[in-house]
């Protein structure tokens, strides 16, 4: 995350940060499609290759957040098609595991979403980035941010905590 | 296995608002699991807890992970023990056994409870665990076919059923297969419905919790005693 999006007092020139957890055999691969298409597409996400969104574990999704993230897209291949056979839907009900526990404390859920497409559809990937920026940009700054900027002008960067999975 | 369930974040997060360093502590074993406690969900509830703790305007909370192979010997607590002097409390994501076992290692340190110790089950399908024994420490399994209407049916018949089973479903809750409905059904299938005739003795509730703490003692384990 670059400083620029870090510690600004107001929501003034604010540009969301959208993790994107992308399966290497689908998500990943319509995010290039989408940029060799010179699409449209929100410059603000951070495209992270996963091997396939079954390895995405939930700690991936809430350290994003807790590093900031306002919103976070985990994006894998179209349900039957994954290429690690059943990952996405294990994947899928991570992320309602996730959900409902930013729920629990105050995040809304909708700042997460689980999205299926094919590596072809480099289109659909650039409607799922803006329509999440959309949705984030309607909601507002993450309200871990806001918390952190009534504390302190600027976020500490979390520290990597002992007991993260490799 | 020993089941429990992670308590709600906002109980974690008040039990150590008087601290400003704790050690979420996991357990390898039971608790790993059934998903409650282990390395994996410890992790996670460290990370929602800081959050929900930012969230409510806190800071300068520092919460670190740790996870022993089993809270509930001392040997693998040894290590930790070494480490407590950094914090300033515990939350012990073991089962009740294993936070006390961490409190009594740590005689100084205050120890939280980060689960709900539910029972002794068994993994039923994918995320169910159900229980199966109610530790009764006079065990009846022999008489009911191996299924133990102590843990099972949900009024501890041992001269079941009563008056309420439904086509195989428990008049408390018609989610539950009625035990005495399952105890009938393998006596039948395992040819023992004999046992079934008589009328079942009474528990010796004195061997079970009610006749006070429990212990277990193996003299062949010590050598204590012999060495000069
Ligand atoms: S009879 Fe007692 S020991 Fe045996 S399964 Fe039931 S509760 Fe457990
Ligand atoms: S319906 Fe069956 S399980 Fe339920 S209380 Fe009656 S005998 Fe026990
Ligand atoms: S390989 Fe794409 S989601 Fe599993």
């Amino acid at each position: 995350m670059s400083d620029r999006h870090q510690g600004a007092p107001s929501t003034a020139g604010w540009d969301p940060v959208i993790v994107a957890f992308a399966s290497h055999y689908c998500a990943y691969a319509a995010a290039d499609l989408a940029g060799v298409l010179r699409l449209q597409c929100s410059p603000n996400v951070r495209v992270i290759r996963m091997p396939c969104t079954g390895k995405v574990e939930s700690i991936y999704i809430v350290r994003a957040f807790e590093k900031g993230a306002d919103g976070v897209i985990v994006a894998g291949c179209l349900e039957g098609g994954c290429h690690h056979v059943e990952g996405n839907l294990r994947a899928r009900r991570r992320v309602e595991r996730v959900q409902a526990l930013l729920g629990e404390i105050g995040i809304e859920s909708e700042r997460l979403g689980m999205y299926d497409l094919s590596s072809a559809q480099g289109t659909r990937f650039a409607e799922i980035v803006n329509e999440m920026n959309d949705r984030v940009a309607k909601l507002g700054p993450s309200p871990l941010r806001v918390a952190r900027q009534r504390v302190e002008p600027r976020v500490v960067a979390v520290a990597a905590t002992k007991g993260d999975p490799p | 296995m020993i089941v429990a369930e992670r308590k709600p974040v906002s109980e974690i997060r008040d039990l150590i608002a008087p601290h400003d360093r704790v050690l979420f502590l996991g357990c390898g074993t039971c608790v790993t699991v059934c998903m409650a406690g282990g390395a994996r969900e410890v992790s996670l509830m460290a990370a929602v807890v800081r959050m929900a703790a930012e969230l409510g305007g806190r800071t300068g909370l520092v919460i670190e992970e740790a996870t022993v192979e089993r809270q509930c010997e001392i040997l693998f607590l040894d290590p930790i023990a070494e480490q407590a002097a950094g914090y300033d409390a515990i939350c012990s994501f073991g089962c009740g056994a294993g936070v006390q076992h961490v409190a009594a290692r740590l005689p100084q340190t205050p120890v939280h409870p980060g689960l709900d110790t539910q029972f002794l089950g068994v993994l039923e399908g994918d995320g169910v665990w159900a229980e199966r024994c109610a530790g009764c420490g006079s065990c009846r399994l022999a008489e009911f076919s191996g299924l133990c209407p102590i843990a099972r049916c949900a009024k501890r018949l041992l001269n079941g059923p009563c008056g309420g089973s439904q086509v195989g479903r428990c008049e408390i809750d018609p989610a539950l297969p009625c035990a005495w409905q399952l105890i009938y059904e393998r006596a039948r299938a395992v040819g023992a419905l004999d046992r079934l005739q008589g009328v079942a003795e009474v528990q010796e509730w004195g061997k079970a919790l009610d006749g006070g703490p429990r212990r277990v003692v193996r003299g062949d384990q010590s050598i204590a005693d012999l060495r000069r």
